[in-house]
C-alpha cells in the first residue's frame, strides 16, 4: 500500500490552446514509490499535462504541489532542478554529441570548475549505463544508436537527474520486448527506491505489468483513478473511449491469412539479393499484389533496412528489384514512389513529417510532390481529398489548417498515413505504423491494412509487437542480425512463439 | 484583438508604425505628397523608392533562407550585374540608344542568373555548405567585377539606362513599381504553383522531403538562381540610379539588410515558412530607419548603433517568450497564488476502496 502522503498533487489543471481546450480542471495525484500510469485516447491531453507539470506549458489555471510545496516552474530546467524529470515521447536529446555529453548536458563534470572532465564523464556514463545492463561506446554519438537505446540513454539521464518524480510519455514505444523488460526493470528498482513515477503507454500489457494505479483522462476531463488492480481492460478501455465500443472485438485474432492463392500470381515486387553492407546481408523478398508480407526481428535486427532498400531510402549495393516483371534500379525513393511503392518511416520526427506545416500540407506532400512543383493538386480536389483522409482516420482536431507540431503523437502518426493513402500506391511499406497509437486507433489502422490489401494493394508491414504481425500478414519474414533467416508461411501452426525461436536460433524451422 | 496580435506581421508593421510616426515629430510634413511635373515627391516615396534594391534582394533572400540556405554573395552580385551593364553601355556609340541598354540589361541580369546558379550548384550538387558557399563568391564577386571594369569606376550617360533607378513611371518612381511587380510575381507564382509548399518542405526538414520524393536539389539550385537574379535586378537600379558602376561599393554589405529584413518579417534563419509580405515589411522598416537617421539628425558616427537597437527590439518583440515576460498581463491569465491553504484531497477523484 503506497504511503498515503502524495508526493505530487495537481489541482484544477485547465490549459486552453487557440481553439482547443487540452485540459480542463484535472486533478491528478502521484504517489511515492509507486507506477501511476496516465491513460487516454490520442490527443485526450496526457502530454499536455505532462508538459504543464513540468514548465514547458504554463497552464491558465490550476496548481501543483510537489512534497508539500505549491510549485510553479516556468521551465523544464526548474522541474528538474526541483526533482522531476521526465522523458518525451520523442527522444529529445542532441544527436551529434556523444552519448556520455548527452547524459551529463547541463551538469557535465568539471576541473576546477571549469572545463568539462571528459574522462570523468565517460567513467560515470558508463557506470549509469551498466545499471541498466546497456554496454555501449559512450564516445560514439548519439545518432549512431538505434531509437531505442537513444531512449534508454534519455532515460538513464532523467533517473540520473532527478530522484522524486521520473515522467515517462510513452518511452516504450520504440522499445521492443527484451528492451522494454529491460526498462521495467529499471522502473521496478526506483520505485523500490521510493521515486514515483509517471508513465504512459498505449500497450495495455505493459500498463497491466508494471502499474499500480492509473488515471483516465478523455478529451481534455478527468475520468477518474482507479488501483490498476480493480479495474479490467474492458472497463478501462470503455472509460477511454467514452462507449462500450466494439474495439475491443476488432482485437480479437483474426481469422489466418489465405496465402496460396495469392502466391499463385506472379509477385507484384520481387527484390533478389538486395544488400548493403553494414545495413543488410543480401536478401531476397518477394511480396505479391494483395499480400501483406510482416516482417519480424529485434530492434536493430535489420527490418527497418530491408524496407529502405526496398524503396530506395538508402541505395542498395548489390541485387535487382524487378517490380511487375520490368526490373527496376530503384536509386532514390523518387524512382521507387514513380513504381508506386510508398513508405511510412518509423521516425515521424525526423523522417516523416514537417512540423512547420499544416496538416493539410504534410498531407498533400507525397503526392503534390509526385506532380512536381508546377502542377500544384487543384485546392477544390485537395481539400476534398484531405477532408477525406481526415475523416477516415479521424484525426483530431480534425483542422487542416491546424499545425502538425501541435498534433498528439498518435494523430502526427495518421496523418503520415493519410499522405500515402491519397497517393494510391501499390505497395505500402509501414514501418511501426501503429506506434503511440491508442487502442481504438490501432484496430482501426489493423482494420484498414486487411481492407487494402483485399482491394489488391500490397503491404509490408514491420512492427515490434508480434501479435501484430501475425494477426495481419499472409506470411512473416524474420530477420535476425542483419540478415533474413526465414520467411514462414502464416498458417495455423505459426505462432508467436515459433517466431521468437526463429528469431533466437536464427534457423527457418519448417516452412 | 488578441487574434491580430497574434498575427505574425502585427509586431513589424506596429515598428514600421512607430518608425514612421516619430519622423512626423521631427518633420510635420513627412507624409505629404507633392506633384511635380506629374511625378509624386515626398519622404514615404523616398523610401520606398531607395527602399527599392533592398526590397528586391531581400525577396530573393526570403526563398533562400526558407529552404534553409543563406546567399552571402548577393552585394557581390549587385556590383557585377552593374559593371557588366556600365561596361556595355559605355562602349556603345550612342549611349542613349535603347537597343544597347537593353542588351546591356540582359546580359547584366544573365551573368546574375548564372552567379546564382553557380551558388545552387555547390549547395545542392557539391554539398557545401551555404554559408560557405555564397562566402566564395561575396569575396570573388567583387574582384570579377574589378576585372570586368579594368579597375576602374565606369560612368556612362544615358537617359534610357537611368530611367531604371531614376525615372517615373504612371507618376511613380519606376524602381519602385520594378520591385513591386517582381514581388508579386514571385508572390503569385510561389502560392499558384506548388513552389511554395516545396520549398517550406525542403526548409522544414530535408530528410522528409527527400522521403516523399521531392526533388530538392533542383529546387534549391532554382531558388540561388532566383536569388541571383533580383540582386542582379537590384544591382542595375543602384548603378543606373548613381550613372555608374563601382565595384567596390556597390550593394556593399547589402546582405546584411536583406537577411534582417527577412528576420523581421518573420522568416526563421533555420528555413521552412516563409512570408514574402513579412520580407517587404520588413525591408520597410530597414530602409525607414536609414531615413529616420537623417530627419532626426541622428550623428552620423551614431547610426549604426542606432539601426542595430531598432533591429534588437524588433527581433525581440517577435519571440513570444520575451513578451510574456515583458507584457505579462498580455499574455494568458495565470491564476494568482490561493491562499496558503494546505493540500487537501481532491474532492472529484474517485478511488474505490
Ligand atoms: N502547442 C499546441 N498548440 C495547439 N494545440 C495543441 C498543442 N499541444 C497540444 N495540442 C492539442 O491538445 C490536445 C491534447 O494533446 P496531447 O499531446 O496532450 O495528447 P496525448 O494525450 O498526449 O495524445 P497521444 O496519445 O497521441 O500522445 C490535442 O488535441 C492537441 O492537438
Ligand atoms: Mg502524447
Amino acid at each position: 500500500m503506497p504511503d498515503p502522503q502524495p508526493i505530487l498533487q495537481m489541482k484544477g489543471i485547465t490549459k486552453e490552446f487557440p481553439g482547443v481546450t487540452a485540459l480542463a480542471d484535472v486533478d491528478f495525484r502521484l504517489f511515492p514509490g509507486e507506477v501511476h500510469a496516465l491513460m487516454g485516447e490520442n490527443g485526450a491531453g496526457k502530454s499536455t499535462l505532462i508538459k504543464v507539470l513540468t514548465g514547458v506549458y504554463q497552464a491558465e489555471a490550476g496548481e501543483a504541489v510537489l512534497a508539500g510545496e505549491r510549485v510553479h516552474f516556468s521551465s523544464p530546467l526548474k522541474a528538474q532542478q526541483a526533482g522531476v524529470s521526465t522523458v518525451y515521447q520523442e527522444v529529445n536529446l542532441c544527436p551529434n554529441l556523444s552519448v556520455a555529453e548527452n547524459i551529463f548536458i547541463g551538469r557535465e563534470p568539471r576541473l576546477f570548475g571549469l572545463i568539462n572532465n571528459y574522462p570523468e564523464m565517460r567513467r560515470r556514463a558508463r557506470e549509469l549505463l551498466a545499471r541498466v545492463e546497456l554496454d555501449i561506446d559512450v564516445t560514439a554519438p548519439l545518432a549512431s544508436y538505434s531509437l531505442a537505446i537513444q531512449q534508454l540513454i534519455a532515460i538513464v539521464r532523467a533517473v540520473d537527474i532527478s530522484a522524486k518524480v521520473v515522467i515517462l510519455d510513452e518511452p516504450t514505444s520504440s522499445l521492443d520486448t527484451g528492451e522494454v523488460a529491460q526498462l521495467f526493470r529499471v522502473m521496478r528498482r526506483l520505485k523500490e527506491d521510493g521515486v514515483a513515477l509517471l508513465f504512459v503507454s498505449h500497450f495495455l500489457e505493459q500498463i497491466y505489468e508494471i502499474s499500480d494505479r492509473m488515471t483516465i483522462l478523455r478529451n481534455g476531463r478527468l475520468v477518474g483513478e482507479w488501483r490498476t488492480s480493480e479495474l479490467s481492460r474492458i472497463e478501462l478501455v470503455s472509460r477511454m473511449i467514452g462507449t462500450e465500443l466494439s474495439v475491443l472485438e476488432a482485437l480479437e485474432e483474426q481469422p489466418k491469412r489465405e496465402l496460396a492463392a495469392l502466391e499463385r500470381q506472379e509477385p507484384f515486387l520481387q527484390a533478389a539479393q538486395v544488400g548493403k553492407t553494414g545495413l543488410v546481408a543480401p536478401f531476397d523478398l518477394a511480396i505479391h499484389r494483395g499480400e501483406v508480407v510482416g516482417l519480424a526481428g529485434l530492434l536493430g535486427s535489420g527490418r527497418t533496412e530491408v524496407a529502405r532498400l526496398i524503396f530506395g531510402a538508402d541505395r542498395a549495393e548489390s541485387g535487382t528489384v524487378t517490380i511487375d516483371g520490368t526490373p527496376l534500379s530503384v536509386k532514390t525513393p523518387r524512382t521507387a514512389i514513380g513504381r508506386n511503392i510508398a513508405f511510412c518511416p518509423e521516425n515521424r520526427k525526423t523522417e516523416g513529417l514537417v512540423e512547420d506545416l499544416t496538416v493539410r500540407e504534410n498531407i498533400i506532400l507525397a503526392m503534390q510532390a509526385a506532380r512536381g512543383w508546377l502542377r500544384p493538386v487543384p485546392a477544390r480536389r485537395r481539400d476534398e481529398l484531405v477532408g477525406k483522409y481526415i475523416e477516415a482516420l479521424s484525426i483530431r482536431p480534425a483542422n487542416p489548417e491546424a499545425l502538425v507540431r501541435n498534433l498528439s503523437g498518435g494523430n502526427q502518426q495518421k496523418v503520415l498515413l493519410a499522405r500515402w493513402l491519397i497517393t494510391q500506391p501499390k505497395l505500402l511499406i509501414l514501418d511501426e505504423p501503429t506506434r503511440g497509437i491508442d487502442v481504438g486507433a490501432k484496430a482501426e489502422i489493423q482494420r484498414l491494412v486487411v481492407s487494402l490489401a483485399e482491394e489488391g494493394m500490397s503491404v509490408l508491414f514491420i512492427s515490434a509487437e508480434l501479435e501484430e504481425v501475425l494477426r495481419l500478414s499472409h506470411k512473416v519474414g524474420v530477420l535476425r542480425d542483419r540478415r533474413l533467416v526465414a520467411e514462414l508461411a502464416n498458417d495455423e501452426s505459426l505462432t508467436a512463439d515459433r517466431i521468437m525461436q526463429t528469431i533466437a536460433s536464427g534457423e527457418g524451422g519448417a516452412a | 484583438m488578441i487574434t491580430l496580435t497574434r498575427h505574425r506581421l502585427f509586431w513589424p508593421v506596429v515598428v514600421l508604425v512607430v518608425l514612421l510616426l516619430g519622423n512626423l515629430l521631427e518633420k510635420p510634413d513627412f507624409f505629404a505628397i507633392r506633384i511635380q511635373d506629374g511625378h509624386l515627391y515626398g519622404s514615404v516615396i523616398d523610401i520606398l523608392r531607395f527602399g527599392a534594391p533592398l526590397m528586391l534582394v531581400a525577396l530573393g533572400m526570403t526563398l533562400v533562407i526558407a529552404t534553409g540556405g543563406i546567399d552571402l554573395s548577393v552585394g557581390s552580385v549587385v556590383a557585377i550585374a552593374g559593371a557588366v551593364a556600365c561596361l556595355h553601355i559605355s562602349k556603345q556609340p550612342d549611349q542613349n540608344a535603347i537597343g544597347g541598354v537593353l542588351i546591356a540589361v540582359v546580359m547584366a541580369l544573365g551573368a546574375a542568373l548564372l552567379f546564382g546558379a553557380f551558388n545552387g550548384i555547390m549547395v545542392s550538387r557539391i554539398g557545401i555548405q551555404p554559408i560557405i558557399a555564397t562566402l566564395i563568391l561575396m569575396v570573388a564577386g567583387r574582384g570579377i567585377a574589378q576585372l570586368i571594369m579594368d579597375g576602374q569606376i565606369i560612368t556612362i550617360n544615358s537617359t534610357p539606362y537611368k530611367w531604371i533607378g531614376a525615372g517615373w513611371l504612371f507618376t511613380l518612381p519606376a524602381a519602385v513599381l520594378i520591385a513591386l511587380a517582381m514581388i508579386a510575381v514571385t508572390a503569385l507564382i510561389m502560392r499558384r504553383s506548388a513552389l511554395g509548399l516545396l520549398l517550406e518542405s525542403v526548409g522544414g526538414n530535408a530528410e522528409a522531403s527527400r522521403l516523399v520524393g521531392i526533388q530538392s536539389r533542383s529546387l534549391v539550385l532554382l531558388v540561388y538562381a532566383i536569388c541571383g537574379l533580383c540582386a542582379g535586378l537590384a544591382g542595375l537600379m543602384i548603378s543606373s540610379n548613381v550613372s555608374s558602376a563601382d565595384g567596390n561599393n556597390a550593394g556593399l554589405l547589402i546582405e546584411l539588410d536583406a537577411i534582417l529584413a527577412v528576420v523581421i518579417g518573420g522568416t526563421a534563419l533555420t528555413g521552412g515558412r516563409f512570408s514574402i509580405g513579412g520580407t517587404v515589411i520588413g525591408a520597410l522598416v530597414i530602409q525607414t530607419l536609414s531615413t529616420t537617421v537623417y530627419t532626426l539628425g541622428v550623428p552620423p558616427e551614431t547610426t549604426l548603433i542606432f539601426k542595430a537597437v531598432v533591429v534588437t527590439i524588433v527581433c525581440l518583440l517577435q519571440s513570444p517568450a520575451f513578451r510574456r515576460k515583458v507584457f505579462g498581463r498580455w499574455g494568458p491569465r495565470r491564476t494568482p497564488p490561493a491562499s496558503g491553504s494546505a493540500p487537501s484531497e481532491p474532492t472529484n477523484v474517485k478511488v474505490p476502496a
